[in-house]
């Protein structure tokens, strides 16, 4: 455990040495609420909650979570750095924990800090703060999952281009797996149970139902497999790759 | 200690390293020698529980690097290929990130980081970016994370690698300085160096030990090794004296400088009898010394596939 915290530390720390979390931080907040504002038509709409804003936030994630994911493993096989950090006394399992949460709670510094959208919606009315909260909550387990996926594909390349641009790709195809555009592809060939079970792995439909208020344990579970599985994963890919 | 038995590492169909055997014992310095591509870095990679191996086993300290790999990776202090370290990190910040990482006590701590920091003289860097610093620094932080927690066993590549000459003299002072109760082993294709800090050198090529012995036992496997080489006044004389000499097996002039270079039969020495003939014959010598063997041209031999020994005419 004090190991998983070492490497959290220092990756974390890492993100606030450079440039790149306040550029993150400064977009990712710009981007939300302009959504929410312009797109999301937030005072038109007349109901105090945060919907317009959650509403847009998995595509939001789509382009910015694979910006924070792509180094997370590809830059340590660049810079060679993987070399020194697996030859410490930590385990594979504890260097990818430790790299993923610093990642996942860069995200939530970044989440949390849409907190004036939160103090907007309780000044202008009342509304229901238990379904906001779930909403974050949702939220953040969202991006763990595009984080996990963003581990395992940042794992396999020492490129972080390429690393980005195939976890937008695959995260859009997990977004987007309950909707014709994906399904259709299944459907012409695939037996009826596959293309559910397809249709099931739909961040959308799990975060959506999270977002309503109600936190179904089958939701969660649905999130917590998901980084699970890709973190085991980018353990597994880490291992076979790192000789390259 | 180290111990490697049969050690091996294939990719595939390429074979990297391919069945490496050896034990290096507390006090002993091994230099690690082969030309690019030989396997130095990949057999370094696996002693450093980087890389697994495909084959054979590596134990450090007792420790099998696969089954028991923390205990051995404690144990180790290992600077890989290039000295890579987190170029956004502080030196503080990074030693101090090693520091956690290898649970150095907090009672040691501050002990341990002034000792690797004053070993290395990275007091004027501490709170510079690593990523700020020249080639020689960062070769030192490097080196001041694999010595930080003091470790039993030292795992050195190419340490030496792009530093100056004066750079140079301190990584191989402080190396010499640690060598006494440690483990080391130093990987270099600087062969100097082998004589600067190593009492033992394996030379490996195409993933096999062809050599492993002492630096001096490596030089005396040169031609050159107790051969005389002569400056005179007179070459032409010199050279029909060194002919008179029994035990010279053979005679070669330098064509740039004229230098003689007279070579014994196998085991003889042939210096004080060159030196009688020189003097009955009344010949000038500007210059007269014995060689004690070339370690560049023993390194060509071994690892072009001779031995330096079938070589000999």
């Amino acid at each position: 455990m004090s190991m998983i915290s070492t490497v959290f530390r220092r990756e974390l720390r890492s993100y606030f040495a450079t440039p790149v979390a306040y550029v993150f931080i400064v977009i990712f907040l710009v981007l939300s609420s302009a959504f929410t504002f312009y797109l999301g038509n937030f005072y038109e709409r007349g109901q105090a909650d945060l919907l317009p804003f959650f509403s847009f936030l998995p595509w939001l994630y789509l382009f910015l979570v694979p910006a924070v994911s792509m180094r997370l493993w590809s830059e340590e096989r660049k810079s060679g750095t993987i070399e020194l950090l697996l030859t410490l006394p930590i385990t594979m399992w504890q260097a990818v924990m430790g790299k993923f949460l610093a990642a996942w709670a860069f995200i939530g510094i970044a989440l949390t800090l849409t907190f004036p959208l939160w103090i907007t919606v309780n000044v202008l009315g009342d509304p229901d703060n238990g379904v906001i909260l779930a909403s974050y909550v949702g939220a953040l387990l969202m991006a763990g999952a595009f984080l996990a996926i963003g581990s395992c594909i940042s794992a396999a390349t020492r490129n972080q281009v390429v690393a980005f641009i195939l976890t937008v790709v695959a995260c859009f195809v997990l977004v987007m797996a309950g909707f014709p555009l994906v399904l259709d592809g299944f459907r012409s060939w695939a037996p009826q149970g596959l293309v559910d079970a397809i249709a099931g792995l739909s961040f959308l439909t799990h975060f959506a139902s999270i977002s309503k208020g109600v936190i179904d344990l089958r939701d969660l579970l649905y999130f917590v497999l998901m980084i699970g599985f890709w973190l085991y994963a980018s353990a597994i890919v880490i291992d076979l790759k790192k000789a390259d | 200690m180290i111990e490697t038995q049969a050690l091996g590492k294939r990719y595939g169909d390429l074979v990297a390293v391919d069945g490496i055997s050896f034990k290096v014992e507390p006090g002993q310095v091994l230099g690690f020698l082969g030309p690019n591509g030989a396997g130095k870095s990949t057999t370094m990679k696996m002693i450093a529980g980087f890389l697994s191996p495909t084959s054979g086993s590596a134990r450090v300290c007792g420790f099998d690097v696969e089954t028991q790999s923390l205990e051995a990776r404690r144990v180790v202090g290992y600077l890989p290929e290039g000295a890579p370290s987190y170029g956004e990190m502080s030196v503080r910040q990074f030693l101090g990130f090693i520091a956690d990482a290898r649970s150095v006590p907090a009672n040691a701590r501050a002990r341990r980081l002034d000792d690797a920091i004053g070993r290395l003289n990275l007091e004027g860097v501490l709170e510079q970016p690593i990523e700020t610093l020249s080639k020689g620094f960062k070769r030192r932080v490097g080196l001041a994370q694999a010595i930080l927690h003091d470790p039993k066993v030292l795992i050195l590549d190419e340490p030496t690698d792009g530093l100056d000459p004066n750079q140079k003299h301190e990584v191989r002072s402080l190396i010499n300085a640690m060598a006494r109760d440690k483990t080391i082993i130093v990987s270099t294709h600087v062969l100097e160096e082998v004589h600067a800090v190593c009492n033992r050198a394996i030379v490996i090529a195409r993933g096999r030990v062809l050599a492993d012995a002492t630096p001096a036992e490596l030089e005396s496997r040169s031609r050159y090794h107790q051969a005389v080489s002569v400056t005179a006044a007179d070459p032409k004389a010199a050279r029909e004296a060194l002919a008179r000499v029994a035990d010279v097996a053979a005679i070669e002039v330098d064509a740039q400088d004229g230098r003689i270079t007279a070579f014994p039969k196998p085991g003889r020495s042939i210096f004080a009898a060159i030196n009688e003939v020189f003097r009955e014959r009344n010949i000038v010598v500007r210059e007269m010394a014995l060689e004690g063997g070339r370690l560049d041209e023993v390194f060509r031999t071994i690892t072009q596939g001779k031995s330096a020994t079938e070589a000999n005419p």
